[in-house]
């Protein structure tokens, strides 16, 4: 008996032992705890009266959808409807994440410029639209716009061919004619030969060391061979014009008064976070690096471009990233100002028509989710490629 | 599992709130003193408060009504203010038990949702409401116009019908709260407004300048709004029902809020002697005191007391009764009552 | 010749205001530009909205036909003071917030004024005993008359909830990175999904499961109220958030910190409270403030869920038919006011910054 007392207080003290345990116990709270959950809702459904399950998703949704990138009507099914707001979705955050960067890099840029005056408007713009919610930009951007845009009978004009009212943008939409599609090809085909054109002189430069003007002459190959071929078959190309007929405007291509106001609130709101990743990118690159790079005799164009852009890069980057998420997920306050996103129409209209809130909110958090994650990954490898490069 | 079960209950039951629905509502409601009344957020004439958080409308006065017949006080009420889209959500998980907000009746709500209507206090049909300055005079005008309208309500799926019922076209511009959607179609987003006609007279109200917009002669729906109640519930669903029809009927034969102690007093009327809680015992079958029907009509009034009150002609709403469903039927309306005995 | 090279001044345009103007403003011909092209961007920006905002603004009377039309009408926020900074929270009984607010403003002042003593004492009253004496003074009980949650709004309900999502997300946060970091992996494992899950998903679903089907997963009849729930989604969300900030400090700890402390003999949760987690908390608490920032301006999202939070309440007033048409007012207000707590936070956490900079 003495003998093994020992032995099992060593096992009981064991920190291996103790680990597998302690994990043990939180394994079996957290399935208790989800079996709990589960059992409940099922109980409660079944009570109430609900409907479950995913059959609904066939069914005709009977609602309109404000803006639709494709084809849709009320007969239209619910599965549809949630691809329209899914694509809605992507269509604002892409966007969105578009001139985010452009603004964000410019302010970014412009606060470490050498010009106080320059410096000091970037600061305040970045200070001011970074402490405030993002919700009451966007209210306040899309009711300051509708309330400066005319009324369509008085629309601002462009060359008679754009129109800018309260009811939206309207562009002539491009319509491609007979024998446009070789236009196309040709156009794809350049740009396949431009990159082999790069890589080329990439190569023949770490070879004999003579550099080639790839840039110039790719952009004159793509250019040229578009015009060319546009000129040969007698530009192909007809516009459709948005003319006003009864209330608005027909025809030609349209962008809702929410979508502009949604993407500038987002873009504005995330370009100054942006800004801040781009400058603690850019003043992470020690002095030393654009100091020796100089002394080697190099550009100030090429120390941009060969030293600083790649350090503050891989500083940049991974912030960045999660930036564009956080824009994609903050394009959910579509539902604030109507804007038929993935929220509006699906967990908004799509819900309250069904009833199946579950089903409807999993695969909405599910969309997200997987945006998220799938981001996560491709972060991932770009720090694995990074470190690489890290000699 | 099951004690595992008692112990996260009584655990989460010990941190607090909310008392069970275990019992049938009517008794937790009566052992509780007050009970929970979902309402708008704001639609003046039917659920509105004032600065002071007081609510007033007709829907606010059905719940004021089951609270006289319950407590012999109207004021035992606590009214939550819900979205149109956390409406049905709220009634089924017992945050509130009465849902009387301007609330359509429908099949599949009924069916589905697990909610049981209670009766009608307001017939309704959704209707448009456009600029004067426009110039339209007929829905049938509105082809390729920008609709504003609520999320969450059996409108976003009437307008559906009816554009494609008639081969127009249309814009939805589709808001989550009723205040963004006035707001949006003040600042001239749409061309049009949609939601129920009473709906649009309440709104109005809430326009810049009301008397530049008109409401559209046309009805493109049915809509018989409601008092709501949990499915289920047998015993709380008859005393919002009847509390409701008491109403109507006090109105049929005459009994107004002014003139019912003197008529209760002097009266022949074995009806009206019933509704007065002096013969019939109708106050037992529905587990209430007798004098139930006549605290409704004495302290909230009858149904024409009501309308008249908050949505009649003389109000800022505005809506005339005569010559509406929501006259009695014995004036050409189909306000008619179940006889309360 | 040495006196002679001292008198011998630098060139007047190098020096005073020109000398300044001339090397921060037109070093270079296309700074130049930029300047100019900045002067004409604040002269069209500035003048119009500083008019509009002080110079042709009302400021005296309490209806809206004393406000000409040429400038912001303040008297629309003078008037609903009440509403925006207490919600609808009963006249009689708004002694109870203000009491907490001296209480609150008391110990805040304490805590910054340098050099006093029992510091760490307020500090621990401000997160324990305060919250136990705001939960009664707020809703009620101990003699007080109970004031429902659904009453409270304004400013009163954005700082309520802003403030408990700080101070519980914090540790909460604080146990999710280190179950992350954990040697055990099966904790790790669902530290990381909890953090990655809450994460993943926008702040308004959350919010809405929270509000509209969390009876749902319960058992029949058990409910919070519904601000309870707003509260705890915020708290988890912004707890994950501040789990990824604070496992970034712990991964910045130098690997000797850790084996020193285990060669001092401490056990893990000795190692963390006193070596690890005071340093690595420090060296984030920048990020950390960051984080409670976007819990305060995320806060603004409740309104979607129906609770009149400040920005809520601003909307909600404008809607009064007295007051229509001022709804630039309440946004510019709700923007002023916001900005003076997100940016007095944020200098707040340089100063600390510089001042526990003890030159790692």
């Amino acid at each position: 008996m003495s003998k093994q007392s020992p032995k099992i207080s060593n096992f009981i003290f064991n920190k291996n032992v103790q680990g597998v345990f302690y994990q043990a116990i939180t394994l079996s709270l957290v399935i208790l705890g989800i079996y709990y959950i589960v059992q409940n809702t099922a109980q409660n459904m079944v009570a109430r009266g609900l409907a479950s399950g995913f059959n609904f998703l066939g069914v005709e949704s009977q609602f309109d959808i404000q803006m639709t990138l494709i084809e849709y009507s009320p007969t239209s099914t619910y599965f549809d409807a949630f691809i329209v707001g899914l694509l809605n979705t992507l269509l604002v955050a892409g966007i969105g994440i578009l001139f985010a960067t452009i603004i964000g890099f410019a302010f970014g840029i412009m606060r470490l410029s050498s010009n106080w005056l320059v410096a000091k408007i970037a600061e305040s713009y970045i200070e001011i639209i970074r402490n405030i919610p993002l919700l009451l930009q966007i209210f306040f951007w899309y009711f300051a716009v509708l309330r400066a845009l005319p009324k369509p009978k008085q629309s601002i004009e462009f060359m008679d061919s754009i129109f800018l009212n309260n009811r939206g943008l309207f562009v002539p939409d491009p319509n491609l004619g007979e024998g446009s599609s070789i236009l196309f090809y040709l156009f794809w085909l350049s740009v396949i030969i431009s990159i082999g054109i790069f890589v080329w002189s990439k190569k023949r430069q770490n070879k004999t060391g003579k550099t080639f003007p790839a840039f110039f002459t790719s952009m004159a190959l793509i250019v040229g061979t578009f015009t060319l071929t546009l000129t040969a078959l007698g530009f192909p190309i007809s516009f459709e014009y948005p003319e006003l007929k009864g209330f608005n405007f027909k025809g030609g291509m349209k962008l809702i008064p929410e979508l502009v106001a949604l993407t500038f609130a987002l873009a504005m709101y995330t370009a100054a976070f942006i800004a801040e990743v781009v400058r603690a990118g850019i003043q992470s690159v020690s002095k030393g690096q654009t100091e020796a790079a100089r002394s080697v005799g190099l550009k100030e164009g090429l120390v941009l471009r060969l030293i600083i852009i790649p350090q503050a890069l891989r500083v940049i980057v991974p912030p960045l990233t999660n930036q564009y998420l956080n824009l994609t997920k903050n394009s959910s306050l579509a539902a604030a100002i109507a804007y038929p996103d993935l929220v509006l129409v699906f967990a908004g209209t799509a819900l309250m028509q069904t009833g199946q809130a579950i089903e409807i909110i999993g695969m909405v958090m599910g969309v997200y989710l997987f945006l998220s994650l799938f981001t996560s990954v491709v972060m991932n490898l770009f720090n694995r490629y990074m470190k690489v490069g890290e000699r | 599992m099951n004690t595992f079960k008692m112990w996260i209950l009584s655990l989460t039951a010990s941190i607090v709130m909310m008392p069970a629905a275990f019992a049938g509502t009517l008794d937790t409601v009566k052992s509780q003193g007050f009970f929970n009344c979902g309402v708008s957020q704001g639609v003046p004439g039917f659920s509105n408060p004032d600065e002071n958080g007081n609510w007033s409308g007709i829907d606010v006065d059905v719940c004021r009504a089951v609270s006289a017949a319950v407590f012999g006080d109207p004021d035992k009420v606590k009214y939550v203010p819900l979205t149109a889209k956390e409406r049905f959500t709220a009634l089924q998980a017992g945050e509130i038990d009465v849902l009387s907000r301007n609330t359509t009746w429908t099949l599949s709500r009924d069916a589905q949702i697990g909610l049981e209507f209670a009766g009608v206090n307001f017939y309704d049909g959704q209707g448009f409401m456009v600029r004067k300055d426009s110039g339209i005079s007929s829905a049938m005008e509105l082809d390729g116009a920008s609709v504003c309208t609520n999320l969450g309500t059996t409108t976003e799926l009437n307008m559906a019908d009816f554009f494609r019922a008639n081969g127009m076209a249309y814009e939805p511009v589709v808001f989550e709260k009723a205040d963004e959607v006035v707001n949006a179609y003040d600042e001239g987003r749409c061309d049009t407004y949609t939601t129920d006609k009473s709906g649009l007279a309440a709104q109005r109200t809430k326009l810049a300048d009301p008397d530049a917009h008109v409401v559209l002669p046309e009805t493109i729906s049915k809509e018989p709004l409601g008092p709501v109640v949990r499915e289920g519930d047998g015993d709380w669903a008859d005393v919002v029902r009847w509390s409701l029809n008491a109403m109507i009927e006090a109105e049929e034969f005459g009994l107004t809020k002014s003139n019912a102690k003197t008529e209760c007093a002097l009266t022949s009327n074995p009806v009206v002697a019933r509704l007065c809680g002096k013969e019939g015992a109708t106050g037992a079958g529905l587990n209430l005191g007798e004098s139930w029907s006549y605290d409704i009509v004495t302290m909230v009034g009858n149904y024409g007391d009501v309308y008249e009150t908050h949505v009649g002609e003389n109000t800022p709403v505005g809506l005339a009764r005569a010559g509406s469903p929501n006259a009695s039927y014995k004036n050409g309306g189909v306000l008619y009552a179940p006889p309360a005995r | 010749m040495t006196n002679a090279l001292n008198e011998i001044k630098p060139p007047v345009i190098e020096l005073g205001i020109i000398g300044w103007l001339r090397k921060n403003l037109f070093s270079t011909w296309y700074n130049t530009i930029l300047t100019i092209l900045g002067i004409y961007l604040l002269y069209s920006i500035l003048p119009p909205l500083f008019n509009w905002i002080f110079f042709d603004a009302n400021f005296v009377g309490s209806s809206k036909d004393e406000c000409t039309k040429d400038g912001a009408c303040w008297i629309f926020i003078k008037q609903n003071l009440k509403l925006i900074f207490y919600g609808l929270y009963p006249t009689e009984e708004l002694w109870r917030i203000n009491t907490a607010y001296v209480m609150l403003l008391i110990a805040g002042i304490y805590l910054l004024i340098p050099n006093l003593k029992n510091k760490g004492w307020v500090g621990a009253f401000l997160l324990i005993p305060f919250p136990i004496i705001c939960v009664y003074l707020f809703s009620g009980g101990a003699g007080l008359t109970n004031v429902e949650t659904r009453l409270w709004g304004g400013l009163f309900l954005t700082l309520v909830i802003a403030g408990v999502g700080i101070v519980l997300s914090l540790p909460i946060g604080v146990l999710l990175a280190l179950g992350r970091r954990s040697k055990l992996p099966i904790v790790s494992l669902l530290s990381t999904i909890f953090i990655e899950i809450w994460r993943g998903v926008p702040l308004i679903t959350v919010l809405f499961m929270a509000s509209n089907m969390f009876p749902l997963f319960m058992p029949e009849g058990v409910n919070f109220d519904k601000l309870i729930r707003a509260l705890i989604g915020v708290m988890f969300f912004s707890a994950a958030y501040l789990a990824e900030v604070v496992r970034g400090g712990l991964q910045a700890m130098p690997k000797g910190q850790y084996e020193a402390s285990q060669a001092a003999g401490l056990t893990y949760w000795k190692m963390m409270a006193l070596v690890i987690l005071p340093q690595s908390l420090k060296m984030v608490i920048p990020a950390i403030i960051g984080s409670f920032i976007a819990i305060f301006k995320d806060t603004t999202l409740v309104l979607i869920i129906g609770l009149f939070d400040f920005l809520g309440i601003i909307q909600f007033v404008g809607t009064n038919p007295d007051w229509l048409g001022f709804s630039h007012e309440g946004y510019v207000f709700a923007a002023a006011v916001f900005w003076i707590f997100c940016f007095g936070m944020s200098r707040y956490s340089q100063n600390l910054e510089k001042k526990l900079d003890t030159g790692q």
